[in-house]
């Protein structure tokens, strides 16, 4: 249990309450997200905003101020054509600016780290950390034109355009993409983050409330862009087994075949739900391998990382083209040259190295769960010229912890 | 393939009847209203044997201060066009609801937002500015031209020629379905087949040498050609600014030029620079259009800084507050407008540091920028401000401007941004520092600068019906955008889901239509001061009391600007030369070398847009003609020994005798 004061944890909302009014009626899920992480993001919109308000408003008044004192018609008895220098007044109005900065930019620095798409989340909400044994939840994601695909590698069942998740389990999505950029982004989960073709991005994230919310792609995508969007449902981790146990028992296999159809462009698509799915398919459309024959990025970089074939390399054209002349063209040996010019050697040398075309998952670094935000708050710190904190006696069971997690690492 | 196809397909490339977008009715209802116009205005011009004037006086001019009205006209025209893809979006969205599919289909609609970000930035934004310090800048340094004048011509050539590449593609083809920039691999052969991108890509480049040539003139001109006297820390604050601006051209507009290679090579001969495939990076294509993305938001709002601070100074009636600060200001903003362009893209999924670092090099631009805020606001401090127009668009200017950067160092908290990425809070944001900031500035320069550039001013009323509509239009428009941010909506949506979004759009629709209402309100206002010019004319050359020594002389000023060139003893010059009371030498004039006109930056911006065409249709033989053309065109003209004639001593004598009659009647006059 994590000892920070209900007020302290509320203030931001509570600074925003004078907003209220404007508020009423309409959705603003960023603002008031149902997810930890979304709604971290959200208080570091409000801290901001009120951290420049401090200097924006003084500005904006003393603006109208001058305007209407100093116009031509007051005849302001101190008018000076003269005056343009004034070294204390120059101070300030560089380092007035300069301190909101420099407050902002600890903010950030602490904000961006702590909230790193990237980085473990460390606490389900502002009162309960995830228990040390929890496993995350992960979702595979992969934005297809024009509609999402969730693969559930631990349910082994996938879903199109329907993302269920169980409500305060730590969850960890591995994001990518079938043809251009898109951005995965369910504004009342967490922030977004790119979903790119051949590139796996990472998104760490918990859902608090159970209920029915939408996400989209945040990325202008092409014609069917608009209506790339999928649902959201939070439910309790009972409710989320029934649903993958109930997918389970339903129809639909998602092999690679089923993929490759599934990838070609359509809009619209209605929610569809896959009772199994080939284990390796997401690292195989990382890897840019799903295709029959196709050699996989990391195939590629295995056999570069071993110096290459030298001018043997050209044979690998046709089995690394993945979307170069078309995406239907994908199958085609090179343009001009049928598969059929392809001497029987040169074919079984291809085959050599790509006849399974089975992805070797890179693992990509995952940043831990913060030990305790006390310490990028100031609370852990030692106070200069003090005694070192292991000398003296721990002032709260925070920083007792934080103490013994530091000592092994200090010495 | 018949070999009658292949004659032809060898004649016109992709070109086909095809390409002609008939089943559009918007865009046939739209060419026929063009071709109407066009025709209306090529026939008045034969009919009124104005050609050979045009010609003559203006198309070949190498004067600066030709080339830059010309630059406003077309900024001002594009200007229309942008503005119209916007009405259409804003009108599109309002109605997309309830299962509507509004009235604009997806291939159109991604054209529109995508030709509105290019036509705005690159050929409303851009020659306004240029047009600004073109005209601007050599008068205030004290000088008779820019350092290369036929460059100046070419330069303008260049860029007209890549927007009428962009209007061509209205009519001839399609435009890019992309985005402004055009991301791949969506802008790859894969998933952007047809020639839309490639009028993007020819477009810009070609514009593109224009403004890369117009920065290296303008910093030449600043470098080498100040009146004697005038150090750099006697240069008024406008050149300051078009200084630091043009070497941020010069600077990131070569890194537009390459990245666009890149993509050309990748459409055109198959390298793999940005596609999925064979080792290539889209990500490396994001960052090198934002190395050059970031600084060009800076190249727009540094001269417009330049503007207000000029405004500012002259209608408080006095010095402005800090100059030395503002100088180093505006040089810190040029240095670390390089280091932020991250700031785009924090979503990419670089670590936290990376993220962090590029977050707060983007706050810390905000420190210099708002003391160049503070440095305005007090020089009203102690002041007797006249609130003429270019005063009121100062002021909305601040009030404005400070909420769009506001949003902007909002934006640059990385997990703020993540959450706002891409959504119409940020469209907002843009729009609010864009229209805010270079919109408001271009509008007070045209009213502060006209009377110098004409020789009269403008009306106030019709200015004053422009300027509220704009400001109440611009809140109304954008507020509901910024909500929507908060809402979670994202940009470029064509149909909407949720019904109670409807009236936010509705409500910005509104907003535009104020806008557009203010536009009409600033054509009349133009229209009715050049019908009422006797009204208006200003015999002094310096209508608003100015400080810099582009008021010094006559309005509009003789071609060679100045008789003798001035020597500058102080910072705001002619307000110094003014309070010592330094009379106009009325003797001692002698015959002035200038430049001569030439029609070579025509001809050469004409057959890089055939060129350009040509590579667009890939109708290969006619650009590989227009290539060898322009080369040869080039090269001719190194052999122009024609280049340059004296202005005779009487006719200088003739035109300050001139104005000495105008100070005098003027003097009589108050």
């Amino acid at each position: 249990m994590r000892h920070v004061s209900p007020l302290r944890s509320r203030l931001p909302i509570l600074a925003s309450l004078p907003l209220l009014p404007l508020l009423g009626g309409c959705n603003w899920v960023v603002l008031d997200p149902a997810g930890d992480v979304a709604r971290q993001q959200a208080d570091l919109v409000v801290i901001s905003t009120w951290l420049m308000l401090l200097i924006i408003v003084p500005v904006m008044a003393l603006t109208v101020f001058f305007a209407w004192k100093y116009r031509a018609s007051s005849e302001a008895p101190d008018y000076d054509p003269e005056w343009s220098h004034s070294t204390q007044l120059e101070l300030v109005i560089w380092s007035a600016p300069l301190l909101i900065i420099i407050a902002l930019g600890a903010v950030t620095w602490v904000g961006t780290h702590l909230l790193d798409p990237y980085r473990t989340i460390g606490r389900i909400d502002h009162a309960r950390d995830v228990p040390a044994q929890a496993k995350p939840l992960e979702v595979q994601v992969v934005a297809l034109n024009w509609k999402w695909l969730f693969i559930y590698p631990e349910q082994k069942i996938a879903t199109v355009n329907e993302l269920v998740l169980p409500v305060d389990r730590p969850l960890r999505f591995r994001i990518s993409s079938s043809a251009v950029m898109n951005s995965f982004y369910a504004p009342a989960l967490a922030g977004q983050i790119y979903a790119m073709p051949g590139m796996e991005t990472k998104l760490h994230a918990v859902l608090n409330k159970p209920g029915s919310y939408e996400g989209f792609s945040a990325n202008y995508s092409g014609a069917g862009f608009s209506n790339m969007r999928f649902s959201m449902r939070g439910q309790d981790e009972a409710g989320f087994e029934r649903w993958a146990e109930g997918v389970r028992k339903g129809k639909g296999d998602l092999d690679r075949t089923a993929y490759l159809q599934l990838e070609k462009p359509s809009e619209k698509e209605p929610v569809r739900h896959f009772a199994t799915v080939a284990p390796d398919l997401f690292d195989a459309v990382v890897n840019l391998c799903v295709r029959p024959g196709k050699m996989c990025m990391s195939q590629m970089m295995a056999l570069d990382a071993r110096g290459g074939m030298g001018q043997a390399g050209r044979w690998n054209l046709a089995a690394l083209s993945y979307d170069k002349f078309g995406h239907e063209a994908v199958n085609a040996v090179l343009p001009g040259q049928s598969a059929g010019l392809l001497t029987e050697a040169d074919q079984l040398f291809i085959k050599a190295f790509c006849a399974d075309n089975r992805p070797t998952t890179a693992l990509g670094k995952v940043t831990g769960a913060p030990l305790s935000t006390a310490t990028l708050r100031g609370a852990g710190l030692i106070w200069p010229g003090a005694k070192p904190a292991t000398e003296r006696a721990p002032a709260s069971p925070e920083t007792a912890k934080l103490a013994a997690a530091a000592g092994p690492a200090a010495s | 393939m018949t070999s009658a196809d292949q004659h032809w397909s060898f004649l016109l490339g992709k070109l086909t009847l095809e390409a002609l977008p008939l089943h559009e009715p918007i865009i046939v209802a739209t060419f026929a209203a063009v071709a109407l116009g066009g025709a209306a205005v090529v026939g008045a011009l034969t009919y009124f044997k104005l050609w050979g004037y045009l010609w003559r006086e203006w198309f070949t001019s190498v004067d600066h201060k030709k080339i830059g009205i010309m630059y406003m006209i077309l900024g001002l025209v594009m200007f229309l066009r942008g503005f119209a893809d916007a009405i259409m979006m804003r009108i599109q969205q309002a109605i997309a609801f309830n299962g509507s599919e509004g009235y604009l289909n997806a291939h159109h609609y991604d054209q529109i937002f995508t030709a509105h970000g290019v036509i705005m930035i690159f050929f409303v934004a851009m020659p306004f500015v240029t047009g600004l310090m073109n005209y601007v800048v050599p008068l205030q340094i004290g000088a008779r031209d820019v350092s290369f004048p036929f460059l100046n011509n070419f330069s303008f050539w260049m860029t007209t020629a890549g927007a009428a590449l962009v209007m061509a593609s209205l009519f001839v083809g399609e435009f890019a379905q992309t985005g402004w920039l055009a991301y791949p691999p969506l802008s790859g052969l894969s998933y952007s087949p047809g020639v839309g991108v490639d009028y993007y890509i020819w477009a810009l480049q070609i514009a593109g040498v224009g403004t890369t040539l117009s920065g290296i003139n303008l910093i030449a001109t600043i470098v080498k050609l100040r009146a004697p006297g005038m150090t750099m820390m006697k240069m008024p604050v406008f050149t300051w600014t078009s200084l630091c601006t043009n070497v941020l051209i010069v600077a990131s507009f070569p890194v537009l030029t390459a990245v666009l290679t890149l993509l050309t090579l990748d459409r055109y001969v198959g390298t793999n620079f940005f596609t999925n495939d064979f080792g290539g990076s889209p990500m490396m294509y994001v960052n090198l259009i934002w190395i050059w993305g970031h600084p060009e938001v800076y190249i727009l709002v540094l001269p417009v800084f330049g503007v207000f601070s000029e405004v500012t100074a002259t209608f408080c009636g006095k010095k402005l507050f800090g100059y030395s600060s503002m100088v180093y200001a505006t040089v810190v903003i040029t240095i670390l407008s390089y280091v932020v362009w991250l700031h785009h893209f924090f979503t990419m999924g670089s670590g936290a540091s990376v993220n962090s670092f590029f977050g707060i090099t983007t706050m810390v631009i905000s420190i210099p920028t708002g003391a160049k805020l503070f440095n305005w606001l007090f020089t009203m401090y102690r002041a007797r401000i006249r609130f003429d127009l270019p005063m009121m668009w100062t002021l909305a200017f601040m009030l404005t401007f400070v909420i769009g950067g506001m949003t902007g160092v909002l934006l640059a908290v990385p997990p703020a941004d993540f959450v706002l990425h891409n959504s119409l809070f940020l469209i907002a944001h843009f729009h609010n520092v864009i229209i805010g900031g270079v919109v408001f500035g271009v509008f007070a320069a045209i009213n502060y600068w006209w009377p110098k550039a004409f020789g009269f001013k403008l009306e106030p009323f019709w200015g004053k019906v422009s300027f509220w509509c704009w400001v109440v239009g611009f809140w109304l428009a954008f507020t509901p955008l910024y909500a929507m941010g908060l809402m979670g909506v994202t940009r470029r949506l064509r149909v909407f889901d949720d019904p109670s979004l409807q009236i936010w759009f509705v409500i910005a629709a509104i907003g535009a239509g104020l806008i557009a209402c203010g536009i009409a309100a600033m054509l009349v206002q133009y229209a009715v001061s050049i019908i009422r010019r006797d009204q208006n004319r200003d015999l002094t050359g310096d209508p608003w009391n100015g400080r810099t020594l582009e008021w010094a002389t006559s309005s509009p000023p003789p071609a060679y600007n100045f008789a003798f060139t001035p020597v500058v003893h102080d910072l705001d010059n002619w307000a110094a030369m003014k309070r010592a009371g330094v009379a106009r030498p009325a003797v001692g004039f002698r015959p002035i070398h200038m430049p001569r006109n030439t029609g070579a930056g025509v001809i050469l911006s004409g057959l890089s847009a055939i060129c350009g065409f040509a590579l667009i249709w890939h109708i290969w033989w006619l650009a590989a003609v227009g290539f060898a053309a322009l080369l040869f065109t080039a090269i001719a003209h190194t052999f122009n020994y024609r280049r340059d004639f004296h202005i005779p001593v009487e006719t200088v004598i003739e035109t300050e005798a001139a104005r000495s009659r105008e100070l005098a009647l003027a003097g009589a006059a108050a």
